[in-house]
């Protein structure tokens, strides 16, 4: 039994864009397709531009003149926000102070007139789900930041709406209890099968919940794919040092391998250019013996993270590389190694201009 | 060495002296006079007995809370509106608004004469439009407007700065909920701005119960507490009973306040 699947709407962002009044241009000519049902993370730094598109979509911001919002092919562009039928979860809860927990879950339902009994009923239902259950009765001021989080997304949901947006709903929050939550919220909007539109600049985040990621940059799409795609083949430069951690290598190719100071790296497939740039994630690379091998540096730090550790290794390219290693290797700084890296974990990047 | 303890009594001590010296034995002093006229005690009572002094003690009563109410509802949709639109002439406009807050009474008194005196404004238009002369500015819609002018622009400025505080996820979030413009403001807006309410309105309220300026140069056909204070207090040289009046002026100030924020407590402490 799920409460809200089915309610889902397909959303189409057609040549959006956004300049606000003082001339900022927050977001360039976007078009963008979002699955009945489907999670799509907004990601990007701070000031890309990401807040921008989820108000565009749920209705507080115009978009630029041109620029259409269509839910399920209608044209939604000129509607106002309260006949769209989104549920939105903000930064800041936005919880209204003057209303109890159950009052607040209940509001969209009071506006659109359902009967005190059917309300109550559906308050229950949406308590349970959201786990905070006894705190009904309480004022908003007394909640805990992670329960407020719980009321504001209860809330949202309970119109059942077409389309869920969140803007940073876990932000505001200390680290562990976001790594908990963010579990949670994950195996709610499975449950839900809701379309959702979330918003983040945290990457660990974007990775569990999105079905896709969009990686924005400047106000501009930089990138578009499953969490996979993104992370294993990303575009370009920007969005392979977004996501994760990534060593970027500058160096010549010669028939299929990078010419590097501590040796050759062959890559996948053939090709020679003069200033290839590739990518190489830490956990990619294995640290081996140093005689026998092609590529070879000198253990600079180690730092013990428990679950693995990571070697900063010099020499073997121009920059620095950074290693995630298996917690089981001995290995001392100062210490000459071996590199051993899969041709097909060497991604080879567009060069910038 | 002191104790903390005695420290923080050694600290309140120049308090305690300020407040004893300017306002508790002043104030004692005016209780124990209010009892030194030829009726004593019951001299308290006259101020509800006695159909002059009761007749004007409901007067200042009611004009005050008209005042209140109106500038409020007033003061509200104007600091609404003026902090949430930008438009060319806005800085201008709330200056004007606000301009009046340095006026004494008695020239916001005389402004009144000028619009809805005899030789005022609205006399003239009106005995060109309806050959008839309208002057109200010395019955009370003369003293209510006087004390309309007065309140309004401290209203204003606290309503306006409630608003500017105020989250704008909070209406954002009421209305991606489905809550029409109108509901937001019913819902969001305004119990929000409660607290702000009930503090501007205390002023507003003491501030219409006590005015003197205003009431000295337009009540000359009605009569205000103050003003009947002021009147027993120098032309009558009746100490007894202009004390007695002015602690009943306080009292049912405080009174009616004490009232008004109980019933609009539990809104305070939600909004809060
Ligand atoms: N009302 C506005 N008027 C002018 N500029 C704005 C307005 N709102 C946002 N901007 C600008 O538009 C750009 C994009 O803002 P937006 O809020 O969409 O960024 P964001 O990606 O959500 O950032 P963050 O992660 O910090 O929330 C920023 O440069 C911001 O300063
Ligand atoms: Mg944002």
């Amino acid at each position: 039994m799920s409460i809200v699947s089915g309610h889902g709407a397909a959303v189409r962002i057609e040549k959006c864009g956004k300049t606000f009044a003082d001339g900022t241009r927050a977001l360039e000519l976007a078009t963008l397709d979002i699955a009945r049902g489907e999670t799509l993370v907004l990601l990007g730094p701070s000031g890309c531009g990401k807040t921008t598109m989820l108000r565009i979509i749920a209705g507080l911001e115009l978009p630029d003149p041109g620029g259409k919002v269509l839910f399920d092919g209608k044209d939604m562009t000129s509607v106002p926000i309260e006949r769209r039928n989104v549920g939105m979860v903000f930064q800041s809860y936005a919880l209204f102070p003057n209303m109890s927990v159950a009052e607040n879950i209940a509001y969209g339902l009071k506006i659109r007139g359902m009967p005190k009994a059917e309300r109550t009923a559906r308050v229950a239902e949406l308590v349970d789900l959201t786990n905070i259950a006894g705190l009904e009765n309480r004022r908003i001021d007394q909640l805990s930041g992670g329960q407020r989080q719980r009321v504001a997304l209860a809330r949202a949901v309970a119109i059942r709406p077409g389309i869920l947006l969140l803007d940073e709903p876990l932000t505001a929050l200390d680290a562990a209890l976001r790594e908990r939550l963010r579990s949670e919220l994950n195996r709610l909007l499975r449950a839900l099968g809701i379309t959702t539109i979330y918003v983040t600049h945290d990457q660990a985040e974007a990775m569990e919940l999105g079905d896709r990621v969009v990686v924005m940059r400047k106000g501009a799409i930089a990138q578009i794919g499953s969490p996979r795609e993104i992370y294993f083949a990303p575009k370009d430069r920007f969005v392979a040092e977004f996501i994760g951690a990534a060593n970027i290598v500058e160096a010549p190719l010669v028939n299929g391998q990078l010419v590097l100071p501590g040796g050759q790296l062959p890559i996948a497939g053939e090709g020679s250019r003069g200033d290839a740039i590739a990518m190489i994630r830490p956990e990619t690379i294995r640290i081996v013996a140093a005689d026998g091998s092609s590529l070879s540096g000198t253990i600079d730090s180690v730092s013990f993270i428990g679950d693995r550790q990571r070697f900063v290794i010099t020499g073997a390219s121009h920059k620095p590389l950074t290693v995630d290693a298996p917690n089981t290797i001995q290995a001392k700084a100062g210490e000459q190694v071996g590199l051993s890296i899969s041709p097909d974990a060497v991604r080879l990047l567009p060069s910038e201009n | 060495m002191l104790s903390h303890r005695s420290f923080v009594w050694f600290c309140l001590l120049p308090l305690g002296v300020v407040t004893a010296a300017f306002f508790l034995l002043p104030m004692a002093r005016l209780l124990v006079t209010g009892a030194e006229g030829p009726q004593g005690l019951a001299g308290y009572f006259a101020i509800l007995s006695e159909p002059r002094y009761r007749a004007t003690l409901i007067n200042t009563v009611l004009l005050s809370i008209a005042t209140t109410v109106t500038t409020l509802i007033v003061a509200t949709i104007a600091g609404i509106f003026l902090q949430r639109h930008r438009f060319p002439g806005r800085a201008v406009l709330i200056a004007m608004l606000t301009f009046p807050l340095a006026f004494p009474g008695v020239v916001v008194g005389f402004m009144i004469i000028l619009l809805a005196g005899r030789q005022g404004l609205i006399g003239d238009i009106t005995n060109r439009l309806v050959g008839e002369k309208w002057v109200f500015a010395y019955s009370i819609y003369g003293l209510f407007l006087g004390y309309l002018y007065f309140s309004i622009p401290r209203v204003i400025l606290t309503v306006m700065a409630a608003v500017q505080k105020l989250d704008p996820g909070l209406e954002e979030a009421a209305r991606s909920l489905g809550a029409s413009p109108w509901a937001v403001q019913r819902d969001v807006v305004l119990p929000a701005l409660v607290p702000a309410f009930v503090a501007s309105g205390a002023i507003a309220f003491a501030t219409a119960m006590g005015a003197f300026g205003t009431a000295f140069t337009l009540a000359t056909n009605i009569d205000v507490l103050p003003m009947l204070i002021y009147t027993e207090f120098t032309l009558a040289a009746n100490f007894a009973t202009s004390a007695a009046l002015s602690v009943g002026l306080g009292v049912i100030t405080w009174c009616i306040l004490a009232l008004a924020r109980s019933f609009t407590g539990g809104a305070v402490a939600a909004a809060g």
